[in-house]
């Protein structure tokens, strides 16, 4: 009985999930030297796709945008405050 | 992919380039500190987290028709005391439903309000996008003043909707609940602290949040935060909260922005701008600013 439960237990495998990444038309691009690292841009992207990651020692580290999922809205592009990201065509 | 912020509310749905809602959820469930089990009633993040076989939703999820979020999670949460006082479950569970506009101004509204006058423990969430955006955009009691939509649409006798949207947050505090709150998806921060101080308190709270729609408001998907900005700083949406019956506003300014600045960017208020509306015009511009002051002289 037990074994049968775990079976039809919904698991969540983002792999499985629809790559809205095919949705783009204009890619967003960061300039890693003009980021200022504020993190503005991350909780507005509706599709979580952008993250703080190292760019170089002893400095903050900078946006990154992982392609899988970004739909190519370009509201990061709209609220970043020193506009170090640019929507270009792909 | 963003892990962290994936944490509740996974990227792969379909909601339109640009869609203000995934940051509302994400936002407020990140603020919970308890397990939290969501129902949703139909709308636009219905619709779109949940295409069959797919789910967005990381959290335990109920789906119900459009007009019985708020009776549902009543009933979940009936439950879940019922099985906690019998000591079947052990830990703190917070309940939350999520509903459009539509599913909470008009065609939820009695589930609503009994679920707030019979006191569960839960967060009502409705995003407000000012009408029924996933059937193609038709009015709704949300819907602001001189919005052209399809079901009032813009003519020679007509100007788009010509009444005055509901207060919602009046009509909720009308049943005296402990927290209730309007918020602005543009202002994460401020949200962040209402979402928090909502699944805090013991019964039900409320949150209203304004949440920009790309597609039917007719702005450029890259514009929502800003949008969603200026109806704030034209006070056309302002930030306020009510803690046990006290009014207290979050957001103001001494020199509030004349509110076409927050119509102008928006293709459903384009006809507004005509030489034969400018009363209509000026008419909005009063709306917004007795609004305003109603809402001050409350905060005294």
């Amino acid at each position: 009985m037990d074994n049968k439960k775990r079976e039809i237990a919904i698991k969540h495998d983002i792999k499985k999930a629809p790559k809205t990444g095919n949705w783009r038309y204009m890619r967003p691009e960061v300039d890693k030297e003009k980021c200022i690292g504020c993190t503005t841009c991350v909780p507005f992207c509706p599709d979580v796709s952008i993250e703080m990651k190292k760019w170089k020692d002893g400095e903050k580290d900078k946006a990154d945008i992982d392609y899988d999922f970004c739909k190519g809205c370009g509201v990061c592009a709209d609220v970043c405050p020193v506009k170090a990201i640019r929507m270009l065509k792909k | 992919m963003n892990k962290e912020l994936a944490k509740n509310f996974a990227p792969g749905h379909s909601a339109c380039q640009g869609c203000g809602f995934p940051a509302i959820v994400r936002t407020i469930l990140g603020e919970a500190t308890t397990p939290i089990v969501v129902a949703n009633a139909t709308g636009c993040l219905e619709v779109t987290s949940t295409i069959y076989p797919y789910t967005a939703w990381k959290v335990p999820y109920i789906h119900n028709a459009f007009e019985n979020a708020a009776a549902t999670i009543s009933g979940v949460e009936r439950a879940y005391k019922a099985l906690s006082k019998k000591g079947k479950i052990k830990k703190k569970i917070k309940f939350v439903a999520f509903g459009g506009d539509g599913g909470t101004y008009d065609i939820g509204l009695q589930s609503l309000s009994g679920a707030l006058e019979r006191g569960h423990d839960f967060l009502y969430v409705v995003y407000d996008n000012g009408g029924y955006m996933n059937t193609g955009n038709q009015r709704s009691s949300a819907t602001p003043y001189g919005a052209g939509t399809e079901t009032t649409p813009v003519g020679k006798e007509s100007f788009g909707k010509m009444e005055t949207r509901k207060s919602i947050m009046e009509i909720v505090n009308a049943h005296r609940v402990p927290y209730l709150a309007q918020a602005n998806v543009a202002y994460l921060a401020d949200l962040k602290k209402k979402a928090k101080k909502a699944l805090e308190v013991e019964g039900p709270s409320f949150l209203a949040v304004f949440s920009p729609c790309t597609n039917n408001w007719k702005f450029p998907t890259s514009q929502y935060v800003r949008i969603a900005r200026l109806a704030t700083e034209t006070n056309f949406w302002p930030l306020y909260e009510i803690e046990n019956g006290k009014y207290n506003i979050n957001w103001a300014t001494e020199k509030p922005k004349p509110v076409e600045e927050f119509l102008k960017t928006q293709g459903r208020f384009k006809h507004l701008f005509s030489e034969k509306n400018k009363g209509v015009l000026k008419e909005v511009q009063k709306k917004v600013d007795d609004e305003w002051m109603r809402l001050v002289n409350l905060t005294d």
